[in-house]
């Protein structure tokens, strides 16, 4: 068996219990976002497959051996902070080289190794350069770089690329995705942020309070979320409470919608439906009544936000397929049954 | 913040009282010094003004430069030792909670509230034959029969180190508390333990608030003058002993002067020295 497995891991500071009995597997080469809100465990379960924190309780396996109580030095694992932490008093190359030299690479290894690395990150020559005279994007490169120098059997980087701006935290979204698929290393990451979660990995856990809610692929995690949590933390959403009426249908603000159907067993539950699939229509049969209050017209993409009965429905459309809604006017919104997903509440 | 040049004469208006008080009560008086060392003696006690050597002359001998060497040494090995205990000591305690740091800081400080006084004479009952330490190991069985410490030159280290080890500590507490803890823990994800991590990680980090608590060990250890006579025998006593004697009980004052303003440019070059040493150190 390869990969990672983590085995009912609990870990608790006093009282309070920050992890909270998580399992996971992780196949061998996967790219794995630990997602969630801030204090929702998802850097602590890091911690501890790296292993600066000690496990209450469970077990974190690597290639089916148990490392829980092997120290952190001993694992032979990648890491990449989100202070970076790189060492001030060393070079790039020193930076790179650190893992080798503690190991007692000869020098001729170490630079021909940094010096692959450093083609690996696109920074050929930087080898001389002090780390305090590159740019955030070449710092978070150079942090990489290190934490690969080993060839590590897992990758595990803390909010990597929070310290970037915006354009180049989505480059280097892209660059440590292509990265890991040439590598094909088992690579765990923690973030907050749905949308690099979603560009990145093959498999999101979207964790909140201590627990795993969901652990899927991306689109699965967007398109059939598992609960009104994962629903409202990856992307925007619709949430509308929903009951069923006497003859079996399912209401939400008082219409029936044809074809959706209710949880096994629960009289109300919560639809979610995704602002891109709601459509607006004439007022009608299984159609949601409501009034336009306002519409934000982006450009690229045009929202409108409709009141039914005091709820507030989003819609997002492209400008080609509605131009003509202006806040005022009446309208019906349509929920797809194929689009909505219903969930427990 | 910035502020404007001071432009008119008003502007400097501040400075005149510190100004004032600086060279009334150290340009003066250094002054003073400096002028008396050049003086001629008077065998009798006193001096008259004029401009000579001999009393800088007088340190070519062997006797003074071994005292002065001394002096020197003894400060360099106190700042060493102090900053060897004082910085794996200041690092434990920043790991630790809190509470314990409020305990180890408010210990370490009163020490400071000690005289030089009481603590060469409590570190010589505890160095002494009949009260000292010896004899909690001829207790413990570790020694056949107690045995006077002091005086010696363990002795002197030992009191001095202790009365310089909690300004090393204050010094390293703030700069240690502020280093990024996953420095280290970057390292030991790397492959280093915990030890390694220490070394490679946290001393070159805070190299320069080594260097600058040594030189600020080394300083204060160099005008070290009561724990030296108290604890140490005659040729451990320091420079500032025989200034203090040769101005008090030999009254001549132009070779006392003389050795102040030595000691003065020692403690000057030295400290240039490591400052030139460190940032050499840096460029490379």
């Amino acid at each position: 068996m390869t990969g990672l497995a983590l085995k009912a891991i609990t870990k608790q500071f006093g009282d309070f219990k920050a992890v909270d009995n998580v399992s996971l597997d992780v196949p061998q080469g996967t790219f794995v976002c630990l997602l969630g809100p801030s204090g929702c465990g998802k850097t602590t379960l890091l911690r501890m497959i790296a292993g600066l924190e000690e496990p209450s309780s469970g077990q974190v396996v690597v290639d089916g051996q148990d490392i829980t109580a092997t120290p952190t030095h001993k694992r032979d694992f990648g890491m990449v902070f989100q202070s970076l932490a790189l060492f001030p008093h060393l070079n790039v190359g020193d930076n790179i080289a650190y893992p080798l030299r503690i190991r007692g690479a000869s020098k001729a290894e170490q630079s021909a190794r940094v010096d692959e690395l450093l083609k690996l990150i696109h920074l050929p020559d930087f080898a001389k350069r002090p780390v305090a005279k590159l740019s955030g994007g070449q710092r978070q490169r150079v942090a990489i770089a290190r934490a690969l120098a080993i060839s590590p059997r897992l990758f595990l980087l803390d909010e990597p690329l929070s310290a970037l701006d915006a354009k180049l935290r989505e480059a280097m979204q892209v660059e440590l995705r292509q990265l890991q698929q040439q590598l094909g290393i088992t690579t765990i990451v923690v973030t907050h942020d749905q949308r690099e979660a979603m560009t990145m990995a093959d498999l999101v856990v979207v964790m909140g309070e201590g627990r795993i809610r969901q652990a899927a692929p991306p689109v699965e995690i967007y398109r059939r979320p598992a609960d009104s949590f994962v629903a409202g933390f990856i992307g925007s959403t619709n949430l509308l409470a929903v009951e069923s009426d006497s003859i079996g249908r399912v209401t939400a603000l008082g219409t029936a919608l044809p074809d959706v159907a209710m949880v096994d067993g629960a009289r109300t539950a919560t639809l979610s439906v995704r602002p891109e699939d709601v459509q607006i229509t004439v007022p009608g049969e299984g159609v949601l009544a409501g009034t336009v209050t306002f519409v934000r017209d982006l450009g690229g993409t045009i929202e409108t936000f409709v009141d039914v009965s005091g709820t507030t429905i989003v819609a997002v459309t492209t400008p080609r397929e509605r131009t003509d809604l202006a806040a005022g006017q009446t309208v019906g919104v349509r929920i797809p049954a194929q689009s909505a997903v219903v969930l427990k509440s | 913040m910035r502020r404007e040049a001071p432009k008119s004469v008003a502007d400097y208006a501040p400075l005149v009282f510190p100004g004032f008080m600086l060279v009334a009560f150290f340009v003066v008086p250094f002054g003073t010094m400096v002028a008396v060392s050049f003086f001629q003696r008077q065998q009798g006690g006193f001096y008259t003004p004029a401009f000579i050597f001999d009393n800088y002359e007088r340190f070519l001998s062997a006797f003074f430069g071994g005292v002065l060497g001394f002096s020197i040494m003894l400060a360099v090995m106190v700042a060493l030792v102090c900053v060897a205990i004082g910085f794996p000591f200041t690092w434990l305690i920043s790991k630790a909670s809190r509470r314990v740091q409020v305990v180890w800081l408010v210990a370490l400080l009163s020490v400071l509230s000690l005289s030089e006084v009481i603590i060469g004479f409590a570190w010589s009952t505890l160095f002494s034959r009949t009260a000292g330490i010896t004899n909690l190991l001829v207790w413990a069985g570790l020694m056949a029969e107690p045995r006077a410490l002091f005086p010696g030159f363990g002795a002197v280290l030992a009191a001095m180190v202790y009365q310089a080890l909690p300004y090393t500590v204050l010094i390293l507490y703030p700069a240690i508390v502020r280093l990024d803890p996953t420095l280290t823990e970057a390292a030991r994800t790397l492959g280093a333990s915990p030890l390694r991590a220490f070394f490679n990680v946290v001393v070159p980090g805070l190299r320069n608030t080594i260097v600058a608590t040594l030189i600020m060990v080394f300083v204060f250890a160099l005008g070290a003058y009561l724990l030296p006579q108290i604890l140490g025998r005659p040729q451990h006593w320091t420079l500032s002993v025989l200034i203090t004697d040769q101005a008090i009980y030999q009254s001549n004052m132009p070779f006392a002067a003389a050795m102040a303003v030595f000691l003065v440019l020692m403690s000057l070059g030295m400290v240039g020295l490591t400052l030139l040493v460190g940032r050499k150190g840096e460029a490379a």
